[in-house]
């Protein structure tokens, strides 16, 4: 069921490709503003790029997060899910797993193009791509308990931000914490340890608290 | 085998229904009635377990998962017919073979629409791949939310013809509708409208 629900939700999504590249595209024009907004001195971007990428891969992140069970929760897809035999939990995963293919992994895989253009060098372009591998799962996760929650709500884009950010604070700084460590050549396998820590205690404890969210919407 | 005893429910603080009870057997079509607002697709959500802010007793006696066709288009516009009813498949019965699927979306009268995505289809077409699962899952129980709306004519009498084959085959319909079923089975009536 997990992996029907995969194949499903990514053709959904490819055949809506606008609604997919959405977060992406703002991930790359934010952090190509930056350059042209603050200034184009090498030292300068080197010294913001760990939290220009960070906070644009979060703000994309949050940007896509209503999508993941809005659709289905419009066209009484959801209904369905919640009720057959299959386990809602399943399938709320598997919509977890396809939102992070089909946002923080192309993020991830766009992060050291952007890098590059921000004067990064090569450890530290190492410590991005593990921070956001490690990272942008648990945005996802996190974020799914906040978008199911929203569900009933017209205009739950806002709310989701306001519940969700300070869970993702302290991913922020860890992440620009590594990143940071990572260009200065020093060992950040501790922060990447702390970071695998969340992920798998979101991994635990977010799809279940989301299959829950998802059942308190549908029943108003 | 349904049994709903002392059924109270209220929203936006007006009471829906209140001292409700009935039950619906094997071979047994209960059409629920009443005008727009009275709680009637409360009640099957209710009964589906969707809805769970209510107290009494609602009580299944099954030995499989009954099949809820809710007003929404339960339809994704992004995927083909045959594609949304795999999915269906998936999530109800695992391991269909895709030429029951085939001969279900032949039923509904949709043939040669097979690989038409649903955002391109007309609303009653979108209706009948909706429908379209009563062709060829199998529960002993339907619960279906305005199944005749937007289905032209010969629809209807599909639809009706599909009902008299679930009672027959010992399957309960329960179903809300405006309109008057004609059914070679006896149609039991509740009206959420009038004081019980």
């Amino acid at each position: 069921m997990l992996l029907e629900t995969i194949k499903r939700d990514l053709l959904v999504a490819y055949r809506n490709p606008a609604e997919m590249l959405n977060p992406l595209v703002f991930f790359v024009i934010v952090i190509s503003l930056f350059p042209l907004g603050i200034s184009p001195m090498e030292n300068v971007l080197r010294g913001i790029a760990p939290g220009v990428i960070w906070v644009a891969a979060l703000l994309a992140t949050l940007l896509s997060m209503d999508l993941i069970f809005r659709s289905d929760f419009e066209d009484g897809s959801l209904e369905q899910m919640t009720l057959t035999e299959q386990p809602l939990l399943l399938i709320v995963s598997g919509k977890i797993i396809s939102h992070w293919l089909m946002t923080g992994l192309p993020l991830t895989l766009l992060s050291p193009l952007l890098a590059l253009m921000l004067f990064v060098d090569k450890q530290g372009i190492e410590a991005i791509v593990l921070s956001l591998l490690l990272g942008t799962p648990i945005l996802s996760l996190l974020g799914a308990v906040g978008a199911s929650l929203t569900l009933g709500l017209q205009k739950g884009g806002v709310l989701i931000a306001i519940l969700i950010l300070p869970l993702y604070v302290p991913v922020l700084i860890l992440a620009t914490e590594m990143i940071k460590t990572g260009m200065r050549g020093g060992d950040y396998s501790g922060h990447m340890l702390w970071l695998a820590a969340i992920l798998a205690l979101s991994m635990g404890v977010a799809p279940l608290a989301s299959s829950a969210g998802v059942k308190i919407s549908l029943s108003h | 085998m349904l049994q709903v005893d002392n059924l109270y429910c209220e929203r936006q603080r007006r009471v829906l229904f209140e001292n409700l009870s009935f039950t619906v057997a094997p071979g047994q079509l209960l059409q629920i009635e009443g005008a727009n607002g009275s709680g009637k697709t409360t009640l099957l959500k209710i009964i589906c377990g969707l809805f769970e802010d209510y107290s009494g007793d609602v009580d299944w006696r099954l030995d499989a998962w009954p099949l809820f066709v809710s007003h929404k288009p339960g339809v994704k516009d992004q995927l083909t017919a045959r594609e949304n009813l795999k999915w269906l498949a998936d999530l109800y019965q695992p391991g269909i073979q895709s030429s029951t699927i085939d001969e279900a979306i032949d039923a509904v009268g949709l043939r040669g629409l097979e690989d038409v995505l649903c955002g391109a289809m007309s609303e009653g077409q979108r209706k009948r791949v909706n429908l379209a699962r009563l062709f060829f899952l199998t529960s002993p129980a339907w619960i279906l939310d305005e199944p005749l709306s937007a289905i032209d004519v010969d629809g209807v009498k599909l639809l009706q013809e599909r009902i008299g084959f679930q009672l027959n085959e010992g399957g309960m319909v329960i179903l809300t509708s405006h309109q008057l079923l004609d059914v070679d089975h006896e149609v039991r009536h509740l009206n959420l409208s009038a004081p019980s």
